[in-house]
């Protein structure tokens, strides 16, 4: 049992003049097990702030994140995490670098490259194990970046518009097998994108939050089976919807 | 003729050039060897030093000066650096000190280095040390503070619970490419510092030492040997430290080093 909950959560940055500005307000959310979830709303609406909390890297002003029933109070393994920028440390190899969590709980040497090989065959890049991340592209990096989050074996995966930097092509890919990982690892995935359309074809639900200070402001229900066809005219109609709450939200 | 060898003979060229000028001009310009002495005479003075064997003895005791101020500096140096980069309240402790040292000029610790060291071989240790122990500070400091956020967050999220863990997996490794160009530059100026070092006549020996005493004895073509085998010790203790940390230590930086 991996669940999020949000409660009555808000974060407040302070600013240099003494008052502070209101990032996240009222933010309440219950994320189920082994849901995909995806975080999307204006820019700006905290959507990253809010993940970033539940990952423990912020703290908010007020409110609680817990997961699975034990409330969040810093960051930690059982939270994997993915980020928009390339993260991989340059100066391991991609199996060092998949193994590094667990060399920090200290696992041993061997065991800890025999799981992280594991990961490294499911992303696809085993060729690769023994290169660095300079030789790898922007798609190559990110999958590795999943690996590794998920060779800590986390209750929850938060992604951060991991794809944003991908081009469309690898982007489409690289959906299709986040979506074929999930099925296999059956984790919770809390995955924030600009991407309507990235939404729309990878959520169970999707959560479309409001202009700063951002707060929830509708929770859409996605309930087909996948892969999912993004010609068809259902999912024209959903994009068309969460656009419209974006664009009108921005506009008031 | 490929662009390798073309720049390798063109460089030859030159230097010969450059001798066979030199060698006129010292003997039909200028004429005495006391003020500028000849090719010649200073290959000669060469030849005549290697015969009295105390070159090797020379150079040996300056590697030790050099080695010892170095090795101090990099002792103390990354480890400040590293807290001062690390560490807020470090940085603002350490700072307004630092800043008042710094720009002192190495050779203006020699009194000192007398008083406290006496004429010893750490003396001249520590003025080289003075002079090779802010380059890798700042440097270090420097590569701490601009380790990429993202980087100190993955490392947090996959584990690293303490400080200790966050500089040990994650800030040094990635702050070694400029902690290794700073030693670079600290080789630089400590080597500059030797030849003042030994000037004080901490020993009978060393490469300092000699040009000084040389001089003393106005054996002007034997100062030459000496500025020469100072310049190519200096070039080569450069090459074999560039070699060592391009081929070995950062792979990973795919030759953009130093």
């Amino acid at each position: 049992m991996s669940g999020v909950t949000i409660r009555d959560l808000g974060k407040a940055f302070p600013k240099e003049d003494g008052t502070a500005t209101q990032a996240l307000q009222d933010v309440n959310l219950e994320i189920r097990d082994k849901e995909f979830i995806c975080l999307v709303g204006p820019s700006g609406c905290g959507k990253t702030t809010l993940l970033r909390i539940i990952a423990g890297l912020e703290t908010a002003t007020v409110g609680s994140v817990t997961v699975d029933g034990r409330a969040v109070t810093g960051p930690d393994p059982k939270r994997g995490m993915v980020f928009q920028e390339y993260s991989l440390f340059p100066w391991r190899r991609v199996i060092d670098n998949v193994a590094f969590g667990l060399e920090m709980k200290g696992v041993g040497k061997e065991e800890r490259r025999r799981t992280a090989d594991r990961y490294i065959e499911m992303v696809g890049l085993s060729q690769f194990r023994d290169a660095y991340p300079y030789e790898l592209s922007g798609g190559m990096r990110q999958r590795v970046a999943i690996a590794r989050a998920l060779a800590n074996d986390p209750d929850v995966l938060l992604m951060d518009e991991p794809f944003g930097a991908l081009d469309a092509q690898t982007r489409n890919r690289m959906q299709k097998e986040l979506l074929s990982l999930w099925e296999q690892t059956k984790k919770t995935i809390v995955f924030v994108t600009h991407s309507v359309d990235e939404a729309v074809y990878l959520s169970d639900r999707i959560v479309v939050l409001s202009p700063r200070p951002g707060s929830v402001r509708e929770i859409i229900d996605i309930p087909w089976p996948r892969p999912r066809d993004r010609t068809s005219a259902g999912f024209a109609e959903v994009r068309r919807r969460v656009l419209r709450m974006i664009d009108e939200t921005e506009n008031a | 003729m490929n662009r390798q060898t073309q720049k390798r003979l063109l460089g030859v060229a030159a230097l010969i050039v450059a001798a066979a000028i030199w060698q006129i001009i010292a003997e039909y310009v200028v004429g005495r060897s006391f003020i500028l002495p000849s090719v010649t005479d200073v290959a000669d003075a060469f030849v005549t030093l290697l015969g009295s064997g105390t070159l090797l003895a020379d150079i040996t005791i300056s590697f030790e000066h050099f080695g010892i101020g170095l090795l101090a500096a990099f002792l103390l140096g990354v480890p400040i650096g590293i807290l001062m980069g690390w560490f807020r309240v470090a940085d603002f402790l350490l700072d307004p000190i630092i800043e008042i040292l710094r720009p002192i000029p190495p050779l203006a610790w020699i009194p000192f280095a007398i008083i406290w060291f006496g004429l010893t071989t750490q003396a001249a240790g520590f003025v080289i040390f003075v002079g090779a122990f802010f380059p890798i500070l700042t440097a270090t400091y420097t590569a701490f503070r601009s380790v990429p956020k993202v980087f100190v967050e993955a490392g947090k999220v996959l584990g690293c619970d303490t400080s200790f863990e966050l500089i040990r997996h994650v800030a040094l490794p990635a702050a070694i490419p400029a902690i290794a160009s700073g030693i670079r530059i600290a080789m630089g100026v400590g080597w500059m510092c030797l030849v003042a070092a030994e000037m004080f006549g901490v020993s009978r020996n060393g490469l300092g030492y000699q040009l000084w005493h040389n001089y003393y004895l106005h054996q002007m073509p034997n100062v030459v040997v000496y500025m020469l085998i100072l310049g190519f010790a200096g070039l080569i203790i450069d090459r074999i430290f560039r070699n060592y940390v391009d081929g070995r230590l950062l792979r990973w930086h795919a030759g953009e080093v130093a």
